[in-house]
């Protein structure tokens, strides 16, 4: 009892940290603090059910992520007609051949047993040339319409709130195929391959602008809440607002921030009850079974490869559906600020912190190391300029240091990471 | 038919380089299978280690160009590198003493050092970008050309040219001379071997009176100077700029990998191997083929397998295909 009591102290802690924000800043800064905090915290569990329950090392989060807001671009956003007729269909047929021959090299792989590599490689080339001759000219066509406004092939134009299920499917089927060939390999190994894989996905996004714009971004995506602005132009809101003595600006956006944070809150609560749920459940036993001695869960018949096949497709896809969710709230897709230290380690220091096997930590963790992520940077800079008060106003070392203050998040993030995994391994709410 | 402006076409675009970032790599694949045979994890601080030590190397090499102090027709970072490389070496002790001791006496698992070694890399990063900043820098001078292309052309009479550049020579030289050095020094001196011993087996080694503390001290000094050296090469032949350092992570891993990770001499091969590869797929054969086939049939495209930009997958799918058929590794590495 004692040891929940203290789990309940910390959550509080942190909410009053953010609730402190929100007296000394402004509730603005706190909900947004609030709302990230939200999609981190489910980041982590995504992380946590793959580190915790299974101890796979996987160091491409980024690459999920990004996945989930592609997501958001293609289930979202309306269709572009022109472009589909420049060139979708074949597209879409060029794509299918690259993929079978990649299915079809695998096949002759296992079932030639003559010449094998010359087989191999025969399919592999002439698929490729295939492939190249369709797809180079469709891209291009696609390209050339309209490339200011969209030079791509736009969404399906559904409900964006749709498209947190599709990018946890994206997610999940991207990490199929890295667990298929990756998983089962030594962990130093599975690191490699997902931060591989998380690269090349940023890569492809940003270089393929018939998906996405690439680098151009794609901004304006549909919103799952009202605008501030028609906010303010309704009577009934502005109302409302003047009777809680609110100006309608600054109820609109905390409007809007609240139904965000409460939507991100519903699907947090969801992901952690089915998670809390499948880890006591025989499955979630076998699972802890094989980290803790992999050899002996081996021995009892447990197909060790195939469970964490399972997880890593599991968590992954949580964090495409956060992916999804981070790029529904900031209403834009930016291929080019997805960025490892904050998408992929940031993560891994949210359940370090928080204490990895158990979904609560995750969750703490989650919460509390964005808010020290967002909070480092001013106090950085206060810090800095409270050092460098004593140097004249002009030093040229004083402005360096100050533009340079930004960067304290960083070290802050290391030295915060070093400290837990020495003197708390087990993180704030250690695994029961 | 134009056989010799094709081979000199390829030379140029794609040897020349092939070569000098073959090198790079190779380097800094020595520098992660080191620490990884005598540790046992695979530091993911690496890259941000030779992103440190070309630091030191560009802040001593402007204080000596702002004393006029230079090497001639050579770039003044190779006077400071030999300082840059006692710094790294200090600061990689360091390091170890607050950081990794511990679990090294504890015996944790790799994974634990891996992850420790994430803390490093994120406060190593912050230092960079806190003392340098995060923008790009360009510290090479001296003179840029062995031979330009111009001269090459007007000595041989062809139609294309081949230029080497002082970096890409220096490069060359100094990755032969010390892997040159570093293999006498494990095969040949009593502290390489000693190191080679406890890389193969702890226990015997302990117990045949190896100190384990000195031949890991040996260690993080050599990593440091490689990867110093590697850092340097590549900022001069390319350009400075910490998050690119970063992501060199990742095709250094794969070299490693990919020759068998613990083994220096697969560093070495996975590094070219690696390094040719993604020189080969992202270049544009227009010109190559164009001197090969009849007049008439030269083709219409770029021929480029692969745009720049996938450079990574190049490595990344090298790595997988070489990790499915040989999981050790072209040359037999060590597994933990």
């Amino acid at each position: 009892m004692t040891g929940n009591m203290r789990n309940i102290l910390l959550f509080v802690i942190v909410f009053a940290l953010i609730g402190a924000v929100g007296f000394l800043q402004s509730w603005n800064v706190a909900l947004v603090i609030l709302n990230m905090g939200l999609i981190s915290a489910l980041m982590a569990l995504g992380v946590n059910m793959q580190w915790g329950y299974a101890g796979l090392f996987n160091i491409g989060i980024m690459g999920f992520v990004a996945l989930g807001g592609l997501a958001t671009v293609l289930t979202s956003m309306p269709p572009v007609t022109e472009a589909w007729a420049a060139g979708g269909l074949r597209v879409l047929v060029a794509l299918a051949v690259g993929a079978g021959t990649i299915a079809l090299a695998v096949r002759a792989w296992h079932r030639v047993s003559r010449r094998r590599g010359l087989v191999v490689s025969t399919i592999v080339v002439v698929g490729f040339i295939i492939y190249r001759w369709l797809f180079d000219p469709a891209v291009e066509a696609i390209e050339a319409v309209n490339p200011a406004a969209t030079g791509y092939l736009g969404g399906l134009g559904l409900p964006v709130v749709l498209a947190w299920p599709v990018g946890g499917l994206l997610a999940a089927g991207a990490a199929w195929i890295i667990g298929k060939t990756a998983l089962g390999l030594r962990s130093d190994y599975l690191a490699i391959a997902t931060l591989g894989i998380a690269e090349i996905i940023i890569a492809v996004m940003k270089n393929e602008d018939w998906l996405d714009r690439g680098v151009k971004n794609v901004v304006g995506l549909p919103r799952p809440v009202p605008y501030e602005v028609d906010l303010q132009q309704d009577p009934e809101f502005v109302a409302r607002a003047l009777e809680l003595g609110l100006d309608p600006a600054t109820a609109s956006s905390l409007y809007v921030k609240l139904s965000y944070g409460i939507m991100f809150a519903v699907v947090l609560v969801i992901v952690l009850l089915m998670a809390e749920l499948s880890l006591r459940s025989p499955w979630g036993r076998m699972m802890r079974a094989i980290r803790d001695n992999e050899v002996a869960a081996e021995a009892m018949g447990k197909d060790v490869t195939r469970r964490h096949l399972e997880i890593f497709i599991l968590g992954s896809a949580v964090c495409g559906i956060a992916g999804a969710m981070m790029t529904t709230l900031d209403g834009q897709l930016t291929p080019g600020t997805y960025n490892p230290l904050r998408y992929t380690f940031l993560i891994w220091l949210m359940v370090i912190v928080g204490g990895s096997g158990n979904n609560w930590g995750a969750i703490l963790g989650g919460f509390l190391v964005w808010f020290l992520w967002v909070e480092v940077e001013p106090m950085g800079r206060w810090l800095i300029e409270v050092l460098t008060a004593g140097m004249s106003p002009d030093s040229a070392l004083r402005a360096h240091l100050v533009e340079s203050a930004a960067h304290m998040r960083l070290m802050t993030m290391g030295v915060l990471l070093l400290l837990v995994l020495r003197f708390s391994p087990r993180g704030l709410i250690p695994e029961k | 038919m134009d056989v010799l402006n094709a081979i000199v076409a390829l030379l140029n675009y794609v040897v020349v380089p092939g070569v000098a970032y073959g090198s790079q790599l190779a380097l800094g694949a020595l520098g992660v299978t080191l620490i990884f045979g005598i540790l046992r994890f695979s530091n993911f601080a690496h890259g941000d280690t030779m992103a440190f030590g070309t630091m030191v190397t560009i802040l001593l090499t402007w204080a000596l160009q702002a004393a006029g102090i230079s090497a001639g027709p050579l770039p003044t970072a190779l006077l400071t590198l030999p300082v840059a490389i006692v710094v790294t070496a200090v600061v990689l002790l360091a390091t170890d003493r607050v950081v990794y001791r511990f679990y090294r006496r504890t015996r944790a698992a790799p994974i634990t050092l891996v992850i420790a070694s994430l803390g490093v890399m994120f406060i190593m990063n912050g230092v960079i970008r806190f003392i340098i900043g995060p923008g790009e820098q360009n510290f090479a001078d001296g003179s840029r050309f062995i031979i330009t292309a111009r001269q090459f052309k007007a000595m041989t009479g062809l139609r294309e040219g081949l230029a080497i550049k002082v970096t890409q020579g220096i490069t060359v030289v100094l990755a032969i001379v010390v892997v040159a050095a570093l293999f006498w020094f494990l095969n040949r001196t009593r502290t390489g071997k000693s190191m080679r011993a406890y890389a193969d087996n702890e226990d015997l080694a302990l117990l045949s009176g190896i100190n384990p503390e000195r031949v890991v001290t040996v260690a993080w000094v050599l990593a440091a100077a490689l990867a110093t050296i590697a850092g340097v090469l590549y900022g001069l032949d390319k350009s400075f700029k910490p998050f690119t350092y970063f992501q060199l992570l990742l095709p250094i891993f794969a070299s490693a990998i990919v020759g068998g990770l613990g083994n220096p001499l697969g560093a070495i091969a996975g590094g070219f191997v690696i390094a040719f590869s993604e020189v080969t797929v992202t270049y544009a054969w227009k010109k190559v083929v164009g001197y090969l086939v009849p007049e008439g049939l030269e083709p219409s495209g770029l021929l480029q397998l692969l745009s720049t930009d996938y450079k990574f997958a190049v490595s990344f799918a090298i790595l997988v295909v070489v990790l499915l058929v040989r999981p050790t590794g072209l040359f037999r590495g060590q597994s933990s």
